[in-house]
């Protein structure tokens, strides 16, 4: 089975379809199974095989589906408009600036998404399971006033290790009452979110903490160390996409976080244990914004205790971009990472143009409602909705 | 008895309103004061107001996240336009063209709103996020990031002002708070639009079969709410006399608190606009009290936190047993 392609995304839409037939049969006098369909899926295998053995040129045919007997642009544009929007945002603002096409500010532009990439990544595997978490920006602020706090106190191995287990532990409550306690996640992780700020506010006492030493310590290494000329929290990003990829694709607990997402009874019903799923997509979010608070607190080298406030919508923003459905089942951690530089770059290129920093917001607007509206028109098959 | 117990059962917001109040008057002190309910309810106001609006939407099934960067524009929007070249010679009428301006601009953008959830079918959670995005960028490039100021102080007279009701004098706002609860109370109760509303949040394929044409009651909810934000930032910017571009920030979480704190759910079709006032209120005491008590201002958030998902747990417990209850006949 290949890993990089679409396999999962047609697997899960081709369950809904299935899922949606029930009712649609009563209409129809036929009640069989829909021929359409079966010849699509069986041209889906054929293109899948074709994958395994052509090259590249089979893979880029295998993307944009024109081996698919149902093709159409239409569809080609739904389902890889955030690529497309990626492209033409960067040939459009290399045309458009002189400074904006060099791998200073390339690199510079990934520097600072690291950040918000890093939390997206893990936040992704939540919303696939169909769930959401608004409590990443507090668990942010908190994890980062902790490392900082503590890394002149005990030092800075001990602090990255409290910080660690604080915000596993918020993801672990997390987890609980969404799992086992099958609460809404999303006045769930509002709670918490609320309820984590207070607790980092506590700990502060209202203060900013620093870091008194700031040129000798290791710790320096995850926010600005560079390895090879690349700066530690792209790779850090990077990396973290890649495992969670293969996460996601190449192992059973991806496959679960897939199904519970598409149909949290049906997969029950198959022997998959939704609880514990659940707790780990949780955990594995917490542990991701455990990442990114050690690159916060290392670059800045000091934390105000409001630093992640309103981070958790901007990582939900990149995610609904990258195209994954809120309602769970369906997105993926590369489109996540297109989605975070795509928002990225848009900021970048529009402060190199002149605009001020906050034109970037409405663009971000459009750009958010125009995908997720593309997205939604194609799998409905018609722009407008069907609401009278 | 058993009525009373299975009113609170059911209703557990008005049983927790009254254990607050009586414990706050009980221990702290300077709390049980008429002066001090009145700025209780001028402190509820602002988020009340929008809970009004908001319990529509999510009984409607949706939800808003952008009503806090509204407030914020509309706010700005009163501020900025007494002293727009058309209303220059209105005097001190140039508040009423105001005031108009405000409430216009809030319907727009809540109108918007809702024109989008209508019409690409796209989850309101992403089409009012994208909106609280990006209307918050709108309010930052028109201010210029500066904060206006009213220069005629007549405006903030009007937001301190308060009406003689026998031998007390009751703030004008906290007045116009409790009209406003109860029009809007009979408008989801007593009218055609209400029942609809709740017909479409409570199942949309079904209201759709039954006639009743979804996607406008959404657009006109949207429309309130928008109106009703557009109003609570002009009160707020009336009793400051002034606008930050900063204003509302994390209102949109504090209002879902109390409307969900007040027993509306989130997947439509159930609440009420009394209830939602009654959790609007447990908030705002909550905060008067606890401040009165000299907690640091920190707790309030982990106590927030903390009810919101007690109230889940609550929730979820009684739900439960009434299935069992209702298995068992």
């Amino acid at each position: 089975m290949p890993s990089s392609d679409d396999s999962s995304g047609e697997l899960t839409s081709g369950t809904r379809r299935a899922a949606a037939q029930p009712p649609r049969a009563s209409g129809p006098p036929e009640a069989g199974p829909d021929p359409v369909h079966q010849q699509s899926q069986e041209a889906l295998h054929e293109a899948e095989e074709a994958v395994v053995a052509g090259g590249i040129g089979a893979r880029f045919r295998a993307l944009l589906g024109l081996d698919s007997p149902d093709f159409s642009w239409t569809k080609v544009l739904a389902k890889q408009g955030i690529l497309l929007a990626f492209v033409i945002a960067m040939v459009g603002f290399s045309l458009a600036s002189d400074r904006f096409l060099s791998f200073d500010n390339f690199s510079s532009v990934l520097r600072q998404s690291s950040i918000i990439g890093i939390m997206a990544l893990g936040v992704t595997i939540v919303v696939i399971s169909g769930n959401l978490d608004l409590s990443v920006g507090s668990m942010l602020s908190f994890a980062t006033i902790l490392v900082v706090d503590l890394h002149d106190k005990i030092g800075p191995a001990p602090a990255m290790a409290v910080a660690l287990v604080a915000a596993l532990a918020c993801g672990a409550i997390n987890g609980t009452l969404v799992g086992v306690l099958r609460l809404n996640s999303l006045i769930v992780t509002l709670g918490m979110l609320s309820a984590i700020q207070g607790f980092t506010l506590i700990y502060s006492g209202g203060q900013n903490a620093d870091i008194t030493n700031q040129s000798d310590t290791w710790f320096a290494f995850f926010g600005r160390g560079e390895i090879a000329g690349v700066a530690v929290p792209i790779l850090l990003f990077l990396g973290l996409a890649i495992i969670l990829e293969w996460v996601l694709h190449g192992t059973t607990f991806g496959r679960r976080v897939f199904a519970i997402g598409s149909k949290a009874s049906a997969a029950e019903y198959s022997g998959i244990n939704r609880v514990k799923t659940v707790f780990f997509s949780y955990l594995i979010s917490a542990f991701c914004v455990w990442c990114a608070a050690v690159v916060m607190g290392s670059r800045v080298m000091g934390s105000q205790n409001t630093v992640g406030k309103g981070y958790e919508l901007l990582v939900l923003a990149a995610i609904i971009v990258g195209g994954a459905s809120l309602l769970g089942g369906s997105g993926k951690i590369s489109k996540t990472v297109i989605g975070v530089l795509l928002l990225g770059f848009i900021q970048n290129g529009l402060l190199l143009l002149g605009f001020s920093y906050w034109t970037q917001w409405l663009v971000t607007w459009v750009v958010i409602i125009v995908a997720v509206w593309l997205d939604v028109g194609a799998r409905r098959g018609r722009l407008l909705s069907p609401y009278a | 008895m058993d009525k009373f117990k299975s009113f609170f059962l059911e209703q557990p917001i008005w049983a927790f309103l009254i254990a607050i109040t009586v414990f706050f008057s009980l221990f702290a002190p300077n709390f049980f004061d008429i002066q001090n309910f009145e700025n209780i309810l001028i402190q509820a106001s602002t988020l009340g107001i929008i809970a009004l609006g908001m319990t529509l939407v999510m009984i409607n099934g949706n939800i808003d996240l952008s009503v806090g960067a509204i407030l914020a524009f509309c706010a700005v929007v009163m501020v900025d336009a007494q002293s727009w070249p058309i209303f220059a010679q209105l005097g001190d009428w140039a508040i009423l063209g105001a005031f108009f301006m405000a409430i216009l601009a809030g319907m727009a953008l809540g109108g918007l709103n809702g024109f989008l959830v209508w019409k690409t079918g796209v989850n309101a959670f992403i089409v009012t996020l994208g909106a609280m995005i990006g209307i918050r960028g709108l309010v930052f490039v028109y201010t210029q990031e500066q904060s206006l100021f009213a220069m005629n102080f007549l405006f903030s007279d009007i937001g301190m002002s308060s009406v003689p009701l026998g031998p007390l004098a009751v703030p004008t706002i906290a007045i116009l708070f409790l009209v406003l609860v109860a029009l809007v109370h009979l408008l989801l109760t007593r009218t055609v639009h209400g029942r609809n509303t709740f017909a479409v949040g409570g199942n949309p394929e079904a209201a759709v079969n039954a006639g009743i044409r979804v996607g406008p009651h959404m657009f006109v909810n949207y429309l309130i709410l928008g109106g009703l934000t557009g109003l609570a930032g002009v009160t707020l910017s009336s009793q400051m006399g002034a606008a930050t571009p900063n204003l509302g920030r994390d209102y949109e979480l504090w209002v879902i608190t109390g409307v969900v704190l007040g027993g509306t759910k989130l997947a439509g079709g159930y609440g009420s606009i009394l209830r939602s006032f009654a959790g609007i209120l447990s908030i705002a005491i909550l905060r008067n009290g606890m401040n009165m008590m000299q907690v640091q201002a920190f707790y309030v958030y982990v106590i927030l936190g903390g009810i919101l998902i007690a109230v889940l747990i609550l929730d979820k417990q009684l739900s439960s047993r009434k299935v069992r209850l209702s298995e068992q006949v």
